[in-house]
């Protein structure tokens, strides 16, 4: 028993969290004996230090940094036998495992569980709106319900998911046995769920969760009760895990890529968390400085944003949204990627306008920093900026314009294969291209004027983020769920969710444009009475919408437990990660692979895209035309791949 | 690629233009005709509904276009069967659209810019005569100070008053945490920030009540921070001004001259209270102060509100002083179920003494009983 509790695991994790708390009562009553302070045991004073530190001893515990605490302690390390490499049964997903796959899928499982826990919370903030009035909950739980529903669903969600995502295929589509730092992606993950954690346990504390949505703007976060620390302190932890997988993923692209994958034959998915990475690397600090001072003002006094003490309200704004605009963009461009993968393999067309493609994702990411007051068009910052700052926002749209009009080119005279993932792709290049469109609008002064801090913008938000991100993650999940798990999903259930929640959607969102516009507030517990009949149907819409997401989930854990045995490559798909097995070999391939032409050569005759060494143990995916190829050297069909006709 | 077997590929484009300016035309023309927008109450109103009705014009088509492209593509180019290996033609780019999906959007977004900024002059420009009025935003009220010639007392009010087609600039201001003062029939809005002047222009041009809203989260009584405005003509809002500086004098000012005139004004304090119908203050407000029974239920009084406590509940038992402190201090005590910081605490600046004396003597005789 005692020699469990000394191996790294759940139990020393838990152990090592109470030594956590131990030691902040520790520091605390240190410092302020020190001090000479009263009370001595101040509960903000504990709490703060024991959100930091608990965490800590829980990754400590975990085995996290044990390897690295051995380097530099100068004890001999455990050489890296890849013993712990893939997972064998479900209790491999509670350890640190530094396999990307197994990686990705903890990433994938645990944002989706925080999806559905933000989804929960949105239910309960619907069923509050339904009527005028107070129903069951009171204004500090509904400001607490939508707080949190936006921080999970935006932190641990959407920005997360995709990392997993990635995570899982993106080595494998580059040709790389693993990430470029295995311990350090096993790390990142493990820092996700704690922050989620904290979020939630936020519940619990004096004066309930943290209430003052997930921009926390100080003041009032300055002065919120406790709960607000749970935020300030979470967040650090979910930036952190972002900057830490961002710069893994940046080295990974750039030193890893498989003999012969130049940066033109990457497949957009790579080239979309590039450029993500980029932005995770350059923006995310600022929100973790933004809530650094915060904690900073609430526990220490430091006034960075009290007007009496010469603070600077605004100042709060311009840090928050220089990394939490360029964040819509880290929420957006993986999605890109995923799309831009299905929408080839699913219309057998070579992807239109690839170096296009490739500098608008570039193009967003230098543009994406130069728009953020266009969340403070109402915020009494100078007059001067605010003409600037649309004239970029609106510019944004023309990289984006390029990206949407290229997906349709490329449906064009395609052979399009209607299957789940497809759908989804085809329902967020309509849905975001209205999510665009209200963007613009939004990036126009004197509409925004009005129209900011309104519905319009959650309709705005959830087009963009809904609409577009979550249902490129819809398509993404069902697209490499045979890759991932080995089984085939349910293609009826798959159209079923997709049907309602296409419908559903709209039916909640699109209505929240009116409302908006007729001047009812964003982030209210109550309105007034004229906005009673809409608001009624956008309960009853987001119920049904609700619904369709378990239709997913029965979906995903029905077939990952018991559907068909999938193929190798079930898509046709020319791209690396498909020319291995379902799921693939604990090191990805069994020699490097070599890259000899574009990814997306469909429709080229004899294409190859990567060449699998290794003769025998290549498997041959049944019913692969182009893909087949893999192992046969076909060299020359290769360069001729690489001729972009019109280019 | 047997290209040539696959019939459909002869493609209907002039089709998808019909569709597409037959789904243009419907989509505009409700995008047009729905109400979108409350009632145009100032000037600042028609360029931005104009601007609105633009971007409606223009969006559409963009939308349509790319559904009409999708729609067919699901129709037209889905996989037959017999097709299930077969690829599509290997079209890898086409540098000549490629530039003009680069460069028509971008001359309609600096279009739309243009004319966005020429709106937003427009809209912000500074009037001859303007009138100026402070707003204060604090959890969770607005209180409005007319400042007045000669530098006498300003007026102060709950309740915005405007006169119609007089130029206003407010200048907002926060106590506490940021407000947004909005009043959506005007279209304007601006955050009201601790330790700085915010301001906007408006000029009404129609009678009426208006809701105002704090449109940026302010903490728990956000949702209930609405209050409204009302714009009279000049001739009843000059009345309105006289009688608060005859009458109002003291309400403005609240505790601060209250010591200085002594016994004599307790005396015409109490003549002043038996004169106040505190029913009708409990029920409609007095014109500065925003009326208890939006928030509260008090049977004699008919109303039913939940957002406070229902005072036939928490009032039953208690005295005058209890009363009083609760009008003027609300988060002294709090009641079970209800959270402190919700009720305003400026009663005291927007009631007269008479008037809170009466409401007082009204709560403690009827409530409960």
């Amino acid at each position: 028993m005692v020699a469990k509790f000394r191996a790294p695991g759940m139990l020393r994790a838990f152990l090592y969290t109470a030594y956590g708390v131990a030691l902040s009562y520790a520091i605390i009553w240190v410092f302020r004996t020190w001090y000479d302070l009263e009370p001595l045991w101040k509960g903000e004073a504990l709490l703060e230090l024991s959100l930091f530190l608990a965490p800590l001893g829980f990754l400590i515990g975990l085995g996290a940094f044990s390897y690295w605490f051995r380097w530099a302690s100068g004890k001999p390390t455990i050489p890296e036998d890849h013993s712990g490499h893939g997972a064998h049964s479900w209790r491999d997903y509670f350890k640190v495992n530094t396999d990307h796959k197994v990686i990705g899928i903890q990433y994938v499982v645990t944002s989706f569980f925080f999806f559905f826990v933000g989804g929960l919370f949105a239910m309960l903030m619907r069923a509050e709106l339904a009527q005028p009035g107070r129903q069951f909950v009171e204004s500090q739980t509904f400001n607490g319900l939508f707080s949190v529903h936006a921080s999970l669903l935006i932190f641990l969600f959407i920005i997360p998911v995709f990392a997993g995502l990635a995570n899982y295929v993106l080595p494998l589509m580059i040709g790389a046995p693993d990430m470029a730092f295995p311990r350090l992606n096993a790390l990142s993950f493990w820092m996700l769920p704690l922050a989620g954690i904290m979020m939630l346990m936020s519940f619990g504390a004096p004066g309930g969760s943290f209430a003052s949505g997930w921009t926390a703007y100080a003041p009032l976060s300055v002065t919120a009760p406790e709960g607000q620390v749970f935020f300030t302190i979470g967040v650090q932890f979910a930036g952190a895990s972002s900057i830490a997988t961002a710069l893994n993923f940046l080295v990974t692209i750039i030193t890893m890529r498989a003999p012969g994958m130049s940066f033109f034959r990457m497949p957009l998915l790579v080239w979309a968390n590039f450029s993500t990475s980029l932005l995770v690397v350059i923006a995310t600090p600022f929100v973790a400085v933004s809530q650094f001072m915060v904690l900073f003002d609430r526990a220490l006094g430091f006034n960075f944003f009290d007007p009496s003490g010469r603070g600077d309200v605004l100042m709060y704004q311009h840090i928050f949204w220089f990394y939490s605009h360029p964040a819509v963009y880290i929420m957006m461009l993986p999605g890109f990627g995923i799309v831009s993968e299905i929408l080839a393999v699913k219309s057998r067309k070579p992807i239109f306008g690839y170096r296009m493609m490739a500098f608008s994702l570039l193009a967003i990411v230098v543009l994406g920093f130069t728009v953020w007051a266009h969340h403070m068009f109402v915020s009494g910052m100078q007059d001067w900026i605010r003409v600037p700052m649309m004239i970029t926002t609106a510019i944004i749209a023309v990289p984006t314009g390029i990206k949407i009009f290229s997906w349709l080119a490329t449906l064009w005279r395609g052979v399009l294969h209607l299957d789940t993932p497809m759908l989804f792709a085809l329902g967020f290049l309509t849905m975001f291209t209205l999510g665009g469109i209200s963007g613009v609008m939004l990036a126009i002064i004197p509409v925004t004027i009005h129209v900011s801090d309104t519905y319009f913008i959650v309709a705005h938000i959830h087009y963009v983020l809904f609409g577009g991100s979550l249902f490129t993650i819809f398509a993404g999940v069902y697209f490499w769920f045979p890759k991932m798990t080995g089984r085939m999903y349910d293609e009826r259930l798959g159209k079923i969710h997709f049907w309602s929640t296409f419908v559903f959607f709209n039916l909640t969102f699109a209505p929240m444009h009116v409302i908006g516009v007729q001047g009812m507030p964003r982030r209210v517990a109550d309105y007034a009475e004229q906005f009673a009949t809409w608001n009624l149907l956008i309960t009853i819409a987001s119920f049904f919408l609700g619904l369709s997401a378990l239709v997913f989930a029965y979906n995903m854990v029905a077939s990952w437990r018991g559907g068909p045995h999938a193929e190798s490559n079930p898509w046709r798909s020319l791209t690396l990660e498909w020319q291995v097995t379902s799921p693939p070999p604990i090191f990805n391939f069994d020699a490097i692979p070599t890259v000899v032409g574009g990814p997306y050569e469909y429709g080229v005759p004899g294409a190859v895209h990567g060449v699998l060494k290794g003769g025998a143990d290549v498997p041959t995916p049944a019913g692969a035309t182009a893909g087949s190829a893999a192992g046969a050297t076909a060299h020359g069909g290769g360069t001729a791949t690489t001729k972009d006709e019109d280019l | 690629m047997s290209e040539e077997t696959r019939r459909h590929e002869r493609t209907p484009v002039i089709w998808m233009v019909i569709h597409g300016l037959i789904a243009s035309a419907a989509g505009i023309f409700s995008g047009l005709v729905i109400d979108w927008f409350p009632a145009q109450a100032s000037t600042q109103a028609e360029p931005i509904d104009h601007l609105w009705d633009v971007m409606i014009w223009v969006s559409v088509p963009i939308f349509v276009t790319v559904m009409i492209i999708v729609i067919f593509s699901m129709v037209n180019f889905r996989v037959r069967p017999g097709e299930e290996q077969l690829d599509g033609p290997p079209i890898h780019g086409n540098t000549r659209l490629e530039v003009v999906w680069t460069a028509i959007p971008a001359i309609i977004l600096v279009a739309l810019c243009t004319y966005a900024y020429v709106v937003l002059t427009d809209i912000e420009e500074a009037q001859a005569n303007e009138m100026r009025i402070d707003v204060v935003g604090q959890q969770f009220a607005w209180t409005y100070a007319y400042p007045q010639a000669g530098g006498g007392k300003p007026v102060k009010s709950n309740i915005l008053y405007l006169p119609k087609d007089r130029p206003v600039r407010f200048n907002v201001k926060a106590l506490d945490v940021i407000h947004d003062f909005w009043v959506p029939a005007f279209r304007m809005k601006i955050d009201a920030v601790p330790g700085i002047t915010t301001r906007y222009r408006v000029t009404p041009n129609r009678l009426g009540t208006f809701p105002v809203v704090c449109a940026e989260l302010c903490g728990l009584g956000h949702a209930v921070m609405r209050s409204t405005a009302q714009v009279l003509t000049p001739a009843d809002f000059d009345a309105w001004v006289a009688k608060q500086k005859a009458a109002g004098g003291g309400a403005a000012a609240g505790g601060t001259t209250a010591p200085a005139g002594g016994a004599e004004a307790d005396t015409t304090g109490e003549k002043k209270a038996t004169a106040i119908d505190a029913k009708q203050l409990f029920t409609d407000g007095n014109g500065t102060a925003t009326a208890c029974g939006a928030c509260h239920t008090l049977a004699d009084a008919a109303t039913s509100a939940a957002t406070g406590p229902d005072l036939d509940k928490t009032l039953a038992d208690s005295d005058a002083a209890f009363i009083k402190e609760a009008i003027l201090k609300p988060d002294a005590k709090i009641s079970e179920g209800f959270q402190g910081g919700i009720m305003p605490k400026n009663y005291g600046d927007t009631l007269s003494d008479e008037e809170v004396d009466a409401l007082v003597m009204y709560l403690d005789k009827v409530a409960g009983k």
